[in-house]
């Protein structure tokens, strides 16, 4: 292996799987996950590779501790992708549960709904790694 | 004679994969061509997103992880997949 290349064998143990669709509430979500990638929370995956059936994204992701599907709406796509590739996610938000109102056709949103969205998915994700720990020190 | 592809930059996971691939191969009595993929563009093309990977005949069966050699097994002994990668 060469030192310019970059070993890609510890697995993230948090993927991120935003809808990403074409309402502002999508885009709320797939910004949200955006950040939180850049932020080191997680990995933003490719929820389209998975609908499509890639063999290599699905086997990676199966590779992941934490799933996390993130939803605009209660159409929850993001959700019934990976259910649909046996890939149920541990931790799912949809945005529009949060009090933002959905509005098909407009993708802006405010920095304040962003906000509401992506603390909330940080919040779930630091309680599940709590709970992990939590369940690590109950086995042993 | 089955093309297994062994995926990944060559770090010692890899080499534990290619290994376990042609312990499972003698003990089934496949023959095989392994090819080591290490190109991270190469790699890319069969969507593995997390290495080790392994593809028997073009067909990610595992990524991320080192596969048993009982698992490798089943693998080299299956008929081939129908629908495309």
């Amino acid at each position: 292996m060469s030192d310019s290349q970059k070993c890609a064998c510890e697995p993230s143990e948090v993927l991120l799987f935003p809808c990403s669709g074409g309402s502002n509430c999508g885009q709320i979500a797939h910004h949200a996950a955006v950040e939180l990638h850049n932020a080191g929370r997680g990995k933003l995956f490719c929820l389209a590779g998975i609908g499509g059936h890639v063999k290599g994204l699905i086997e990676s992701a199966k590779a992941a501790k934490v799933l996390v599907a993130i939803d605009g709406c209660p159409a929850v796509c993001a959700k019934k992708t990976l259910e649909h590739a046996h890939l149920p996610p541990q931790i799912h938000l949809v945005v529009t549960e949060l009090g933002i109102e959905k509005k098909s056709g407009y993708l802006d949103f405010s920095e304040e709904e962003l906000a509401v969205c992506r603390d909330r998915l940080a919040q779930e994700l630091q309680a599940r790694v709590a709970g992990a720990v939590a369940d690590s020190t109950t086995v042993s | 004679m089955k093309k297994v592809q062994v995926l990944g930059p060559g770090c010692p996971k890899c080499q534990q994969v290619a290994a376990h691939v042609a312990e499972a191969a003698k003990a089934v009595g496949v023959q095989i061509e392994v090819e080591k993929v290490s190109k991270p563009m190469d790699i890319a093309k069969y969507g593995v997103m997390f290495t080790p990977g392994l593809a028997v005949e073009g067909e990610v069966v595992c990524a991320g992880r080192i596969p048993s050699v009982e698992e490798i097994k089943g693998w080299l002994e299956a008929e081939p997949a129908k629908e495309q990668k």
